[in-house]
């Protein structure tokens, strides 16, 4: 009943968002308002539709509706029912619906917006819309249907829509339940994290498209687009470092981050992102890199479309890819068309999209932008080649070569630490026009005080070459970025009259891009403190105790107590957790209760460590394995990973300075910010 | 003038991004195999750099917890997804690679924590270098199970 219902109107919300975009088209063609108006109203209908369907599929979950094949796959009756609502997005088909709910929702939100200065975009930025809600809805109509049920025909049983002959429906007793690894808060938001990222680069694509058409080429859509961009920038960011957390936690091999195909694939669009994020400020204040700008949101969301496929394919060997699905060759088909058709649209409006001004000096912030960009595109090449590389051995050599994570930090980190270098001088370059002079003068103070805090690491930390030169960038950053915040309110304090933290907040308040920006470099720096202290410094040890005996590393004692293993029925799971106390130089610190849960329905263990956290280090205890009858106890693996809080620190910290940035003001200042910083002549544009 | 002078610094960030890539691939690169490629292959492919792909035998899984060692020994499958398809999806593969007495096997050591999703039928990639002694020394251990993930049909179904 309830599936027969949902699938009818997943069939009426795609045959809605149909009806948009052809009205949307005819009525921009024909230039006739009321079309468009009827091609919005559809749109925002898809909303309340795909809205119900996700009500019916969500109502089976929690229900226990096993007859349906989704239900099956992904719940079973031991999970708890918020598991079950959030089993919505643990399988491919009811992920596409997720996806096509999203991508309503924000399409919704944009058409009700003021459209009085841009309604010729509003036809076009429908369509695209529509043509991407189209796509997954299709998907989910025609080939992974979340409403298929199981049917008994003739003692088989065969998954379908609709009932085939002289069948009866057939429900299974229980369900297959989700992988219990995927049972963690952090997994229960990591995915719908990434994809409100991405579906929220539909947006500023759909208008960059929009202003590809109608030949209004001026800034107007990245400044319509801008918070568009930075909120769908913060959940992507924030869904990458859910998913370390959730590795971290639970994965239990005491890293976050595994360079795994998968984990690239949401990690491009970030890149080309991030890329964006910056040069469009090139274009705002100094009309450069309209081109550049296309071409990056393009590459953006094909990236998205394309990271939504890799995450749901069996094209590439990695542990997340869980299904060899039909749908591959449609996405392809799909990333291949709309890629070729925006690249099309570019070249057609090439010349409406020249640079109004030159770019002169090599040192001026728009080069150091765009030297930014091209560090971005660069890792973007790198990863971008490390994923295809088997395919293209396999083509070339006939034998499948692949590359594992050596390959990607060796790669790579040059060009972060290049970009770490960026972030500590970009800011203190001037628009138009720097010399190595003036940025010298800017930077010397805090360069020699980082280079201090360089040499007193060197004597009692660490002498390892590249942890130190991270350090150092990681230092002149902070002390660059602090000693901005610190000339523009001292700047302000004396023309104003203001106390100093009243002239700090009011500077802030009025650039919040700028200096939310530096908030989001500080976390950056914060975070790479946490990547150089586990990849560099992170120490392992390993061993089988006997209650009371001791382990010992880096300056910590850990000493078995105790194993018990009980069963919580409920949920279908045998607990098996040591007790072991920690000590550091001989001082009890406390205790710690690895453990290992064992999932009867899966037949499935879960490894959490026993993690004790401090700014200085985690002490990240497994508990490997254990004898009930021998003498001998359990066996633990430990890690101390140094630093690595900071990842998780600078993380918030990120979250803070893109609120920041992103919290919507009435910004008069913007403009008039604008003509300030603008030294040299710069044409004036359309937008003026 | 002022075109050259960026296109030289262009040109140079390119070669640097070519020279990290060229480099790198050379220093990392693994060699994907399947078990009967690594048996034709013999001694030439002894301590090269492999990615070895194969079906988890379930009876064969020892573990050391003393030593962190594990041992199991894995059954051919092949290594072409399209292929896999056409014998039926990855699950059904493994469990007739499993089942079949005729397939060629090796036997693999890993030092380490005992992978939550290792189980028979389970299929395993693994990074590391195939010894003189014809066992292959794993340091990394990736473990697919797709009867956990998707399958289309109930099990109770199947002996219906």
């Amino acid at each position: 009943m309830f599936a027969e219902f949902g699938y009818g109107v997943l069939l009426v919300s795609l045959i809605v968002a149909i009806y948009s975009g052809l009205a949307a088209v005819y009525g921009a063609m024909n230039k006739s308002a009321a079309l468009v108006e009827s091609a919005r109203r559809a749109m925002l209908l898809t909303f309340p539709l795909i809205s119900v369907a996700a009500a019916a599929l969500i109502y089976l979950l929690i229900n226990d509706h096993y007859e349906v094949a989704f239900v099956y796959e992904v719940t079973s009756r031991s999970m708890p029912t918020y598991l079950k609502v959030t089993a919505w997005w643990g399988g491919q088909a009811g992920s596409l619906v997720f996806w096509s709910w999203l991508l309503a929702v924000f399409t919704s939100a944009v058409t009700l917006r003021k459209w009085d200065r841009d309604i010729e975009f509003l036809p076009w930025v429908i369509l695209v819309s529509a043509i991407t809600l189209t796509f997954f809805l299709g998907m989910t109509v025609f080939f992974e249907n979340p409403f298929t049920r199981f049917w008994l025909v003739n003692g088989n049983v065969e998954p379908s829509m609709f009932a085939p002959a002289n069948a009866t429906v057939f429900t299974p007793q229980d369900g297959q339940g989700l992988n219990p690894l995927l049972r963690h808060p952090g997994m229960v938001i990591h995915p719908p994290m990434l994809y409100l990222g991405f579906v929220s680069y539909v947006i500023p694509y759909a208008f960059a498209m929009a202003a590809l058409i109608t030949g209004r080429t001026d800034d107007r859509w990245i400044r319509i687009t801008r918070r568009w961009s930075l909120w769908a920038w913060l959940f992507l960011s924030f869904g990458l470092v859910l998913g370390g957390r959730w590795a971290y936690d639970v994965l239990g091999w005491g890293g976050y981050w595994g360079w795994d195909p998968v984990e690239i694939a949401a990690f491009m669009p970030w890149l080309t992102g991030t890329a964006f994020l910056h040069s469009v400020m090139i274009q705002e204040k100094r009309g450069l890199l309209k081109q550049w700008n296309m071409i990056l949101i393009i590459l953006t969301y094909a990236l998205v479309i394309f990271g939504t496929f890799l995450t749901r394919s069996g094209v590439l060997s990695s542990v997340h890819a869980f299904a060899n699905s039909p749908i591959g060759p449609f996405f392809m088909g799909f990333v291949s068309l709309t890629f070729i058709v925006s690249v099309a649209l570019v070249i057609w409006r090439w010349p409406q999209l020249q640079a109004e001004t030159e770019m002169k000096s090599m040192l001026s912030r728009e080069a150091l932008f765009l030297l930014n960009n091209l560090l971005f595109m660069s890792i973007l090449v790198v990863c971008f080649w490390g994923v295809i590389f088997p395919l293209i051995s396999e083509l070339f050599t006939g034998q499948k070569v692949t590359v594992g994570p050596p390959f990607y930090e060796r790669a790579t980190s040059p060009l972060f630490a290049a970009l770490l270098f960026l972030m500590a001088v970009a800011p203190l370059s001037a628009w138009g026009h720097s010399t190595v002079q003036t940025l010298g003068k800017a930077i010397w103070k805090s360069a020699i005080a980082a280079l201090a805090v360089t040499v007193a690491l060197f004597f009692t930390y660490t002498q390892n070459i590249g942890a130190l030169i991270g350090f150092f960038l990681i230092v002149l950053i902070v002390l660059v970025t602090f000693h901005e915040f610190w000339r523009g309110a001292r700047a302000r304090q004396k023309t104003q009259g203001e106390n100093f933290f009243t002239a700090l907040a009011r500077l802030m308040g009025r650039n919040r891009r700028r200096y939310g920006g530096y908030i989001i470099h500080i976390s950056m720096a914060l975070m790479a403190i946490g990547i150089l202290g586990i990849e560099i410094f992170q120490k392992q040890t390993q061993g089988t105790l006997a209650a009371g005996e001791k382990l010992e590393i880096a300056g910590y004692t850990v000493e078995y107590r105790e194993l018990a293993s009980w069963d919580n029925q409920g949920e279908g799971v045998n607990y098996t957790r040591a007790v072991v106390n920690v000590y550091e130089d001989g001082i009890y610190l406390g205790q710690l209760t690895p453990r290992i849960d064992y999932y009867y329905d899966s037949q499935q263990n879960m490894t959490i460590p026993g993690n004790r956290s401090t700014l200085r280090d985690d002490l990240y205890i497994l508990l490997v394995d254990w004898q009930p009858v021998s003498s001998i106890g359990a066996t633990f693996k430990i890690y101390v990973n140094p630093l690595v809080n900071w990842l998780w620190i600078g993380s918030l910290l990120f979250l803070v300075g893109v609120i920041f940035a992103a919290w919507p003001d009435n910004d008069p200042s913007e403009e008039h910010a604008r003509r300030n910083i603008t030294r040299d002549n710069r044409q004036p544009s359309a937008a003026d | 003038m002022k075109i050259n002078k960026f296109f030289i610094g262009g040109a140079f960030i390119l070669a640097a991004v070519v020279y990290l890539i060229a480099s790198s691939t050379q220093a990392s690169a693994e060699y994907f195999m399947t078990v009967d490629e690594l048996k034709a292959d013999g001694a030439a492919a002894v301590s090269k750099s492999l990615r070895l792909s194969g079906a988890v035998i379930g009876d064969t899984i020892q573990y050391d917890a003393e030593t962190l060692t594990l041992t199991f020994e894995v059954a051919h499958v092949s290594g072409d997804n399209a292929e896999i398809e056409a014998q039926g999806g990855l699950a059904e593969v493994l469990y007739q690679a499993v089942n079949d007495p005729t397939r060629q096997k090796v036997s693999v050591v890993y030092v380490g924590p005992k992978p939550d999703l290792l189980r028979g039928e389970a299929q395993a990639i693994m990074t590391g270098k195939l010894g003189q002694d014809g066992v292959f020394y794993a340091d990394e251990l990736l473990l697919k199970c797709p009867t956990r993930y998707e399958e289309a049909v109930p099990e109770q179904a199947a002996t219906n």
